[in-house]
């Protein structure tokens, strides 16, 4: 509780508190995160349950009782008569367990290899960099797909759909390691130089402890900034992943695998089987975004 | 200047080899080629006898050579799942992509152009805040979204425009063009517009922040004070000096037009090179994979270098900057 209050009372609370961008993204956020998590006991049905399932059920539209079995589906059924509104309860579940995973993996990776090639420098700070450069020139969803790719070749066939989800992780924070390193390293040159680091040099601390006690902590506001952008960008590399059909399996649909199998029913009139998953992951990616935007202008101290 | 030229292209060289090297690990170890080529019917002699003939059975260094000599010559194999040589079916996607690519570059281009320097002039007026703000959007709609959004609209509401494939082709020597037909030229416009639209608002929001500032130099008062018209001041003086960013920026993004073209083939079923990669990944084609990956980064790395030597030769202030560097 203290911990929130100083939060509300800093700078950075007052101008959240002044921000009804950020307020409403970060509420539309807070929703779609506790909906995900607590799927299982707001979704109606259980669309992986085949026993649930009924097939009369299937093509309902919304909020209409269907036509045989009288029932009625908020956000209508698929073609297998399973309910819109579970999956994509389910589907946000997937979707954001990959995207903060994959920031998680990225930030882990960047911060570290920002921190060595910034702190220690020399040929593995230039190494580091100098991979960085070379995959910041390739566009990080085609780094994520050529990771996938491999990643499904190496796994035996019976185990590909069970590690997807793993590999789609890794695979998305890879290509997306890059940005932590640039932003830590540069922060951490400035931050070497100082007046505390030295003296703690002197007391006869070590590298590591230098670096994760002294220079982390003053170099995380950024990291911060980026791991909200990142988490945006996360989630729709997965969406766009799993709709090209090289991430989430059909047995673990994500939002995107969502989209994917209701392209499929565009041209013959079932348009909610489209709409309400492309709907709930815009509103995900655009409530991240705005917040991630808010961050931003609120840590950075030459715009204040 | 020659130290430079050198240095940026050993650096191109040495990236080119890196990721020659990855290509060649995923072919060398990524599954076992023998058992993709040969059927369940194999005896141990034919197994012998593929190995030798492909080289596995020779030193790493050597294989890596001989995959690289092979790639430099366009040969990358035989494709795992169509039994066909991998340089033809890339010869045979390609046009679709690269005409895809050329008008949805072109799209990006002129519209970018026109419309930066349309809401950099009326700054505060009502359209040019409605194109902002729809741009804005436009940005963060994921490129998938845009593509189904556009076939909903023009092909299932109005009908007016083909979903998916290239229409009617024409055949011109070894090249398929779709320019030549009436559908082949309807079927480009959605694909073209989808893979474009992100490129055209990056370069429409660089051009009118670069418009605005070249607006308040003096050479443009000076200009004004002269009595020019406005068309010759906004056009002959502020657009010339507003270009060499946008075309360092266009140049870089011919690159990413390439790679998502994957995304907007993916959508509209378009028969590319792109289309073919996700096939590949899907059934774990390898030697589809590597050779895409190697003829990407050739594209990416040259267009780089490109760039990297046209902007030195442009902007005389970075050799300025380079001289009084080393005195």
């Amino acid at each position: 509780m203290n911990a929130v209050a100083r939060f509300w009372e800093s700078d950075i609370g007052w101008s959240f508190r002044h921000s009804p961008v950020a307020v409403v993204s970060c509420i539309v956020v807070l929703i779609l995160v506790l909906a995900a998590i607590f799927a299982p006991l707001l979704a109606p049905y259980d669309p992986f349950d085949p026993a649930s399932l009924n097939l009369m059920n299937g093509f309902s539209k919304p909020m209409e009782p269907n036509a045989f079995t009288g029932e009625t589906f908020w956000l209508g059924t698929d073609d297998q008569g399973r309910d819109v509104f579970s999956t994509i309860l389910y589907g946000m579940r997937i979707s954001l367990f990959v995207g903060f995973a994959a920031v998680a993996f990225a930030l882990v990776l960047g911060v570290s290899l920002g921190l060595i090639a910034g702190y220690v420098g020399g040929w593995t700070g230039t190494i580091i960099m100098r991979i960085a450069d070379v995959q910041l020139t390739f566009p990080s969803i085609l780094v994520a797909m050529l990771i996938f790719g491999i990643a499904k070749g190496i796994t035996p066939i019976d185990m590909r759909d069970q590690v997807a989800i793993w590999v789609l992780i890794v695979a998305i924070g890879l290509s997306d390691w890059v940005q932590f390193a640039r932003v830590v390293r540069g922060a951490t040159l400035v931050e070497k130089n100082k007046e505390y680091v030295q003296a703690a040099r002197l007391i006869g601390r070590r590298g590591p402890a230098i670096m994760l006690r002294h220079i982390l902590p003053n170099v995380l506001s950024p990291v911060l900034v980026i791991a909200t952008i990142s988490l945006a960008l996360a989630i729709i590399a997965e969406a766009t992943l799993s709709f090209l059909g090289v991430g989430a399996p059909p047995t673990q649909p994500s939002l995107g695998t969502l989209i994917r199998i209701g392209q499929g029913f565009l041209f013959s009139g079932e348009w909610w089987i489209l709409l309400f998953p492309a709907a709930t992951l815009l509103t995900l990616a655009l409530a991240v975004n705005l917040l991630g935007d808010w961050l931003r202008d609120a840590l950075n101290p030459k715009l204040r | 200047m020659l130290a430079f030229i050198i240095q940026r292209i050993f650096q191109s060289v040495v990236v080119l080899l890196l990721v020659g090297l990855v290509a060649f690990s995923m072919f060398r170890f990524v599954g076992d080629p023998i058992d993709n080529m040969l059927g369940q019917e194999r005896t141990g002699a034919d197994i012998e006898r593929l190995r030798t003939q492909l080289g596995l059975d020779q030193p790493f260094p050597v294989q890596y050579a001989k995959f690289l000599t092979n790639a430099a010559q366009g040969n990358f194999g035989v494709s795992y799942r169509q039994g066909r040589p991998v340089s033809d079916i890339l010869a045979e996607r390609a046009p679709a992509t690269l005409e895809l690519a050329a008008v949805s570059g072109l799209f990006a281009m002129v519209l970018g152009v026109a419309l930066g320097v349309f809401t950099a002039i009326r700054r505060d007026g009502f359209t040019s805040n409605a194109i902002m703000t729809v741009s804005l959007i436009g940005v963060s709609l994921p490129t998938f979204l845009i593509g189904i959004l556009l076939i909903y609209l023009f092909s299932v509401e109005l009908g007016w425009l083909p979903s998916f494939g290239r229409g009617e082709t024409v055949q011109v020597g070894g090249w398929t063009t779709g320019f030549l037909t009436a559908s082949g030229l309807k079927a480009l416009i959605l694909p073209a517009i989808t893979l474009g639209l992100y490129q055209m608002t990056l370069i429409m929001r660089l051009v009118r922040s670069e418009m605005l500032e070249v607006l308040r130099a003096d050479y443009i008062r000076f200009a004004r004070a002269r009595g020019l018209r406005d068309r010759s001041v906004y056009f002959r003086h502020a657009l010339k000096n507003t270009l060499v960013p946008v075309i360092t920026v266009t140049g870089l993004q011919l690159g990413a037009i390439i790679a998502f073209a994957i995304i907007t083939e993916t959508v509209f079923q378009w028969p590319g090179v792109g289309l073919l990669f996700i096939n590949a990944i899907q059934f774990v084609d390898i030697p589809v994979m590597a050779a895409y990956l190697m003829l990407i980064s050739v594209m990416f790395v040259g267009i780089n270098l490109i760039v990297d030597l046209l902007y030195f030769a442009i902007d005389p202030r970075l050799r300025v900057d380079r001289v009084e560097a080393k005195a």
